[in-house]
């Protein structure tokens, strides 16, 4: 395959994921050379339809005729003329064309169309016809896979459907085909759609750049055009100029692209603290349940992340129900999830507190153990439970797709996690600031003896304090089954980089999580692409450990006489 | 003085060769414009103190004046925001942690007893005898029958001999005062920093208390946190009266006790 | 001289007990598994052998955790780091042993290092053909880890559960280093297929019971070692340090000073008995430092009793048989019998096996007779 058609194709695929992907396809490819042709096949034909027309059949019959020939050239020259003819039949021939299935009976010129089934159609008519006899391929070299590709980004440039209108213009700005010079400025006049009529402008400047035929102003005013694109695309553009260009526009080409490179990194940067900020919402979740049963009672709950796994399975067992019971349920099955999830893992939280750390009040160390023994025993038994492969969860259809905003990809799944963790973590300030639990878990937390001395029931507070944390674990649970392998070692996967977030962002301060699972996960995203996923969190776990050293207690501690 | 200066490792010296005031150099204890806040509390505010050598010092004050606080920032516990602290007439000790301002001679008995409970009694008052204090020091110590000598002796000033061998977290609360007091004595501190040392003691034993810090005193000197008016008017030695983190009377007991602030501040307004 | 003195001063009844079943192992074994035919009811079988040997590793493991967590208070989640650093030294080592005779035949370069398309020996590597540079590194390796990670913890004082969240850190950052190939330690699969021991076949059944003995002398010596340090006057320190850490400062003890001691010391006797592990198991992979690996030794010296040396030794000898036993009978019983274990220990039997034992026995004592002074360091009166 030559290399225009490849880039073509590449293109095709490069612009169709963007814009959203069937649900079923969620994070993963559509086999994109696939997906292009069946796009083009129903571009060719939806076009053909539209522009039907009885008048032209004269025409079309010459056009047609000319494809019976050895010569490249004519076969070229058909192409062309039929791609700029507006004939119904141009796109099945063109597109028989390109997959080898167009052939001609030498004795009476008549063209015909293979069809998959190996039958054949008139290529004048569209009519199937019968007892062929021998025929001979309409040949192809890369002088007409060029025509071919042009032509048909020159018939999609016209297509009804926007979509298809943006990725010919896409295809076109990749190929900078001269030849789509004139369907481009044609589609350029008829466009009512600014951001599309945008994208053809594009396409017309990288034509332009690229020809050397066009005047040099032209080819200068035409990098400007480029440089506000200012995505990948328009790098590789202004990269691969020619060797035949002028000095002026090289020039031109190579300051348009240090200014590309500069935004671009602005965008990367960007993406990358939406990332960031996307993991530490995770993080926050699975860990703001950790902080605070460690800032009220002191004590670290090893099964916390056995909890965050409960939380995933409780949303497996709602959603198996739904699909039994009420099916059209499912887009709404996460909101049944989420409450099922906070009550399961708070149930089981308050249960642990009420058996077993309730006895080992004051004995920090031993409880830690203590809850490691739990969470092994939880892990053993979802695993008999459930079995050990992971178990499929669904992602509702509004939690599907991606927008785009500016050169930022975000997915809905990332997003609504975000603003999940943001209303659990809202809520749960209010309910600490505003409730008198709230207050009594701050007493608790900030002099447990005095709290107990002003009559706070500081047992019932352990146990409920237990219970929320525990049922937020829950909560993130429901949240990370939407991203993450449900399994019986989800929660394992967590449970450390909680420690490291509540251990980063001291106790007693919702605030100090936040900040912590924020710069966590920012810090994270940044390091993976200069040191690779494993060693950026390494080299997090080593600053932690470097950073509890300067102050012990995390960023936003508590002071004074209490603390000891 | 009487005791001996010790040895101890002190961080690059502590602003040693400032030229200090006399009024300095000729104190054992000197604290000028203190100051600390926790998260915006003001727990000690420009709090002014000298202890002469040999000097016996009682410290009264309502809860929260900065009693606790003051001996926090003696010990090297607390860092204070602002101020000097100065030992001995030269050594700066905000520069210094606990380890290094125990070894330069100032011993303290806390609030609440604080004493190794899974060791034996006599093994507490060994521990705290003056000796080699590093890591092979100790761990290739030989049983030295001075140190020994001075425990027994110890024990017999503390009441304690007939309980050398019980753990020391079997002992009884006033025993418990008595063993810290011991400890205290073991590490021959040159300033003594002893906090409520009567708090939960019969009369019987708040009286020979008593008479164990004058006796102490003799050799030493002290500075005595107490609430008990009783055991202060005992002691019958110079009064400072704390609130609010500073200075608000000092002299004697009488005096302070005829001033109407601190009337004020102990009755309410 | 010195030593016979130690010997009868400051071992007591259950630690001579110890060694002296620990000494009759270390002769009797062997001799049971190569010198009485198979047959025989006395005989002693292979898989035995390079069980209790394993057992002995552990137990020294054990050993190590104790000092640090019973008798001052560390506790450590990320032993096995030390333990994984040691058998890494040793893996090591057998590897350059293996020399032409693996599976690419490279004259030098470990299998992996060829599979990797390396073409010399990573400057990690270099001298890990000699033995006594081995064996150096197995204590040095550790040692100095354990070092540079306690002088800036303890120096700024994190202790508590912070410090067991921070150790349990550097092992999951070890185990994540190590699994990748990059880190030049042969990656997820680690170090295996190793063929000889200083000339010796590794597999063959006589250098697997010396290997068994070795063990044993170490984790004899381990002991001796443990029981040194605890009984002299820096280990009354250290347990004070345990119960009353300002308290021990205050009196003008560098407590710092005594916590890196016996942290780096016990970082040693890890990576040793990690060293030991490595040739009777056969391999070394980055699993070793998975941080449950680190818990479950937490729990052996939780079952046995912390702050007894030999209960710690004990409960990493019966938890160890027990997963033997269960992982046979019902391996999906195993991991619930372990939580349970955790649980129920650390709620019903806080002092462990021994402790509890020894209680019972003090008790026993006290009602029969008259009340004695206890065996505690002697007083000059």
């Amino acid at each position: 395959m030559n290399a225009s058609t490849r880039s073509g194709l590449d293109s095709g695929s490069g612009t169709l994921r963007p814009c959203s992907p069937p649900p079923a396809a969620r994070d993963k490819d559509i086999g994109p050379i696939r997906a292009l042709s069946a796009f083009l096949v129903a571009a060719l034909a939806a076009f053909v339809l539209i522009l039907a027309g009885p008048a032209r059949a004269q025409d079309h019959a010459a056009l047609v005729q000319r494809f019976a020939t050895e010569s490249f050239n004519d076969i070229a020259g058909a192409v062309n003329g039929l791609a700029t003819s507006g004939s119904p039949r141009a796109a099945p021939v063109i597109e028989a064309l390109r997959d080898g299935r167009l052939v001609y009976r030498a004795g009476d010129r008549q063209v015909f169309i293979r069809r998959p089934d190996n039958s054949f159609v008139n290529a004048l008519t569209g009519e199937p016809a019968a007892d062929v006899g021998t025929t001979r391929p309409v040949r192809l070299n890369n002088n007409v896979r060029r025509a071919i590709d042009a032509a048909v980004g020159a018939l999609s440039l016209l297509h009804p459907d926007p979509a298809r209108r943006t990725s010919a213009a896409e295809a076109v700005f990749k190929s900078r085909d001269s030849a789509a010079l004139a369907a481009l400025d044609a589609a350029i006049g008829q466009e009512r759609d600014p951001r599309i009529r945008k994208l053809m402008e594009e396409a017309r400047a990288a034509v332009v750049v690229a020809n050397p035929q066009a005047a040099e102003a032209d080819r200068i005013a035409a990098i400007g055009i480029i440089q506000r694109r200012g995505d990948q695309d328009a790098l590789a553009m202004l990269g691969s100029l020619p060797a035949t260009t002028p000095p002026l526009v090289r020039e031109a080409a190579e300051s348009a692209a240090v200014g590309i490179r500069r935004t671009l990194a602005v965008w990367e940067a960007g993406q990358n603290v939406w990332h960031g900020i996307s993991l530490g919402s995770v993080l926050l979740l699975a860990a703001i349940g950790l902080a605070i049963t460690f800032g009220v009672m002191g004590v670290i709950n090893m099964a916390h992340g056995e909890m965050v796994m409960i939380g995933a399975y409780t949303t497996f067992v709602v959603q198996q129900t739904i699909r039994t019971v009420a099916p059209g349920l499912m887009d709404v099955s996460l909101f049944i999830a989420l409450p099922m999830a906070f009550l399961v893992a708070g149930a089981i939280g308050v249960a642990i507190e009420r058996l077993i750390i309730r006895h080992l009040y004051g004995r920090a160390l031993e409880t830690l153990l203590a809850t490691w023994g739990v969470s092994l025993v939880l892990q053993q038994a979802v695993r008999t439970w459930f079995g050990p492969t992971n178990r499929e969860v669904t992602t509702p259809s509004w939690m599907s797709g991606s927008i785009e905003i500016g050169h930022l990809a975000i997915t809905a799944n990332r997003l609504a996690i975000i603003v999940f963790a943001i209303i659990v973590f809202a809520a749960l300030l209010l309910f600490l600031k505003r409730t008198p639990f709230g207050l009594q878990t701050r007493a608790v937390t900030q002099n447990r003896r005095m709290a107990g001395a002003m009559g706070i029931r500081t047992n019932w507070v352990d146990a409920f304090t237990f219970g929320l944390g525990s049922g937020i674990a829950g909560l993130a649970g429901v949240a990370l089954s939407q991203i993450d392998n449900v399994s019986p070692n989800l929660g394992q996967a967590y449970i450390i980089d909680s420690f490291m977030v509540v251990v980063f962002g001291g106790v007693g301060n919702l605030w100090g999580t936040l900040v912590a699972a924020m710069t966590l996960g920012i810090a994270n995203k940044f390091l993976e692409p200069y040191a690779g996923a494993v060693l950026g969190k390494i080299l997090l776990l080593v600053f932690i450990i470097l950073f509890i050293q300067k102050r012990p207690r995390g960023l936003f501690a508590l002071k004074g006489r209490a603390v000891e | 003085m009487l005791i001996d200066p010790m040895e101890t490792q002190l961080p690059a010296d502590p602003v040693k060769a400032i030229e200090r005031p006399q009024v300095v150099t000729q104190s054992l204890l000197y604290l000028d414009g203190v100051s600390v806040s926790f998260d915006g509390f003001r727990a000690i505010n420009n709090l002014s103190l000298i202890i002469a050598p040999g000097e016996m010092r009682a410290i009264i004050g309502p809860n929260g004046a900065g009693k606790t606080t003051m001996m926090d920032i003696i010990t090297g516990k607390t860092k204070p925001d602002a101020g000097d602290v100065i030992f001995d007439g030269q050594v700066d000790l905000t520069q210094l942690d606990e380890t290094a301002i125990a070894n330069l001679g100032i011993g303290r008995k806390f609030q609440k007893p604080t004493v190794f409970e899974m060791h034996t009694v006599e093994d507490n008052i060994e521990m705290a005898v003056k000796a080699d204090r590093t890591v092979f020091g100790t761990l290739f110590s030989r049983h030295s029958a001075e140190i020994w000598r001075r425990v027994d002796e110890l024990l017999g000033i503390v009441r304690l001999g007939d309980h050398r061998k019980r753990l020391a977290g079997d002992l009884s609360h006033g025993q418990k005062q008595w063993l810290e007091i011991g400890m205290l004595l073991a590490q021959d501190p040159k300033l003594l920093l002893v906090d409520e040392p009567a708090a939960g003691m019969t009369d019987v034993e708040t009286g020979a208390t008593a008479e164990l810090l004058k006796d102490i005193a003799r050799t030493h000197s002290v500075v005595v946190v107490e609430h008990d008016m009783g055991f202060i008017r005992e002691l019958g030695v110079k009064v400072t009266c704390l609130h609010e983190g500073s200075v608000l009377a000092e002299g004697s007991l009488d005096q302070v006790s005829a001033d109407e602030r601190v009337i004020e501040v102990y009755l309410g307004r | 001289m010195m030593l016979t003195r130690f010997l009868f001063e400051r071992i007591d009844r259950g630690g001579w007990v110890f060694l002296v079943l620990l000494g009759l192992a270390a002769v009797l074994v062997p001799v049971l598994n190569l010198a009485v035919p198979p047959g025989s009811m006395f005989h002693v079988s292979n898989t035995a052998v390079g069980l209790w040997g394993k057992y002995m590793t552990y137990a020294l493991l054990a050993i190590a955790v104790d000092l640090v967590w019973g008798y001052c208070g560390i506790l450590s989640l990320g032993h096995g780091a030390f333990f994984a650093l040691g058998g890494y030294a040793m893996g090591m080592y057998l590897m350059l042993q293996i020399g032409p005779r693996g599976v690419y035949a490279h004259p030098t370069l470990p299998d992996f290092m060829v599979f990797l398309n390396w073409t010399e020996l990573p400057v990690a590597w270099w001298g890990f053909s000699s033995f006594p540079y081995a064996m150096l590194m197995v204590a040095l390796v550790p040692g100095l880890l354990a070092f540079v990670f306690g002088w800036f913890a303890f120096r700024s004082r994190v202790t508590g559960v912070y410090l067991s969240i921070i150790t349990q850190a550097l092992t999951y950052a070890l185990m994540l280093a190590f699994f990748r190939n990059d880190m030049g330690f042969g990656g997820n699969n680690g170090l295996t297929d190793f063929k000889d021991i200083l000339g010796f076949n590794i597999q063959s059944q006589t250098t697997r019971a010396v290997l068994f003995s070795l063990s044993v002398l170490a984790l004899m010596a381990g002991y001796l070692v443990a029981r040194a340090i605890v009984t002299s006057k820096a280990g009354k320190i250290i347990i004070a340090i345990r119960d009353a850490e300002p308290r021990t400062r205050f009196l003008g003890y560098r407590v710092e000073n005594f916590k890196l001691f016996v942290w780096t010391v016990s970082a040693v006797m890890a990576g040793i008995a990690g060293a030991l592990y490595v040739p009777q198991v056969g391999i070394i992979n980055p699993s070793e430092f998975s941080p449950a690996n680190s818990i479950e030794a937490i729990v052996w010296v939780a079952v046995g009793g912390r702050g007894t040396l030999v209960g710690a030794a004990l409960g990493a000898g019966l938890v160890n048989f027990a997963k033997s036993w269960f992982t046979g009978a019902f391996p999906q019983g195993w991991l619930f019998a372990l939580g349970g274990l955790f649980i129920f220990v650390t709620l019903f039997l806080p002092k462990g096996i021994l402790g509890t034992f020894t209680d019972w026995w003090k008790r026993r004592g006290e009602s029969r007779k008259p009340p004695t002074a206890s065996p505690a360091s002697q007083p000059a009166e």
